[in-house]
């Protein structure tokens, strides 16, 4: 089907963008369009205006630093995946972004929007979930930080106010003697996953674990993150953690899974992951 | 009346211009407004892959786009990339010497797809391939000999590269 129609902006500048938003409240946010321009086409939604960010050159950034990964509103899915230097400081962002569709959508689809777009079956948000990242919104108003834990409020339903634009999204660096790893699995390839989960372990210098972190995708209504430090103990019982997580979660049944299905998978990945980032963190602190 | 908008782009390096409104997808335009009718349009939500176009030389979706967006932008179509008196490309010889193709819907998605794949990645491995043409549908082959055609077109693009030193 064909999009309806909508009143089109497209800024030059992020002023301009801001400008706009500000005008037009119900306006909604064009970047990629690899998720909008779907629920356009079939009609599930029809808002009122669209500002398109597309020429808002200033948003095209991708900045690196030891801290962690600054990706700017237009930097599209495919920069993110091969950029060498986002991979050396926070592995898991690469690791995650090869799950994402297929690379023809990779090429338009941009970090940031996938994260404002707020799908819990989608990837990225369950990464800056897991890495307590934050997304950074500016208005016309002034900007402000907002916390991965605040900015999932539930099915694509970010934090932000209306008026409000997702200018980048931060991913903190991982620390010394950090592995990571991603796990899904879906139907077909590229599809949204029946369960996904992004393992984060940290060991200490005496190579036992100082820190287990695991986010979830497809599993309720917004990322979830579980801190297994705990249960996996000291030595790393990476069953025991999965088995933790398998028992706290409550996922749905749906045509593609049911629920039973969905919670035994969970477990399988849990722990598949949590297994790849101790090994990787174990490799890492013998380096 | 709906508010239409001039569209400046080049298309298989030609200048087009039109007028259309702003929900005018990409692959609209180029069927409907240019007349290109080589790109197909099939699922018009991203999933099947057969309005892949080559947009600034990167594939892309063209039903999730709009040609608005595209302003400015540099499009190659299917009919793009045959030489300029109709000799197939590499790409193209390779789908048809290995019968990549049946009922020909899908083809013009998977050209575009592989002829950006081999740009990239020249002597792709079986992984490479399949990731590479994932995001494609064909209802008819069964794959096989489009996994068959993009390894006979790497062989000829490596062929035609070759000729091109010497």
């Amino acid at each position: 089907m064909k999009p309806p129609p909508f009143g089109y902006h497209a800024p030059g500048t992020l002023d301009e963008a801001l400008g706009v938003l500000a005008a037009v409240p119900g306006g909604k946010v064009l970047a990629g369009g690899q998720s909008l321009v779907p629920l356009l086409n079939m009609r599930l939604a029809a808002p009122s205006d669209l500002v398109d960010i597309n020429r808002v050159g200033e948003l095209d950034t991708l900045r690196v630093t030891a801290g962690g990964v600054r990706a700017g509103a237009l930097a599209r899915h495919a920069r993110v995946e091969r950029s060498a230097a986002a991979a050396a400081v926070q592995p898991l962002l690469g690791r995650a972004l090869r799950h994402v569709a297929h690379p023809a959508i990779r090429n338009r689809g941009t970090v940031v929007g996938s994260l404002a777009h707020a799908d819990p079956a989608a990837e990225l948000p369950a990464v800056l979930a897991v890495l307590r990242g934050t997304v950074e919104a500016a208005s016309a108003r002034g900007r402000r930080t907002i916390a991965a834990a605040e900015f999932f409020r539930g099915p694509l339903e970010p934090a932000l106010e209306p008026g409000e634009l997702a200018v980048s999204a931060f991913f903190p660096a991982a620390p010394p003697r950090t592995g990571t790893a991603f796990a899904e699995t879906a139907r077909r390839h590229g599809d949204y996953a029946l369960s996904g989960v992004a393992a984060v372990v940290t060991l200490d210098e005496d190579l036992r674990v100082a820190a287990a972190r695991t986010g979830h995708l497809g599993i309720a209504p917004v990322p979830v993150v579980f801190d297994l430090t705990g249960a996996a103990g000291p030595g790393g019982d990476w069953a025991a953690a999965a088995a933790h997580v398998r028992e706290r979660i409550d996922p749905e049944s749906d045509i593609h899974a049911g629920a039973g299905y969905r919670r035994h998978l969970t477990g399988v990945l849990t722990e598949r992951a949590l297994n790849a980032a101790a090994s990787e963190a174990l490799r890492k602190a013998g380096e | 009346m709906e508010e239409s908008f001039e569209v400046a782009l080049t298309v298989n390096g030609t200048h087009r211009t039109a007028r259309v409104p702003a929900r005018r997808l990409l692959s609209d335009l180029l069927r409907h407004d240019l007349g290109l009718t080589g790109t197909h349009v099939g699922c018009e939500h991203g999933v099947c892959g057969c309005c892949t176009v080559l947009l600034d030389g990167e594939p892309v979706r063209s039903c999730l786009m709009f040609a608005v967006t595209a302003a400015g932008h540099e499009v190659t179509t299917v009919e793009g990339l045959a030489a300029e008196d109709g000799t197939p490309s590499p790409v193209q010889r390779a789908f048809r010497e290995c019968h990549g193709l049946q009922c020909g819907f899908c083809t013009p998605g998977f050209l575009c797809t592989v002829t950006a794949l081999l740009r990239e990645t020249p002597n792709p491995t079986e992984e490479q391939v399949l990731e590479g043409i994932s995001g494609n549908l064909c209802r008819c082959t069964g794959y096989q000999n489009i996994v068959k055609s993009v390894h006979r077109a790497a062989v000829l693009l490596a062929e035609a590269a070759g000729e091109g030193e010497s």
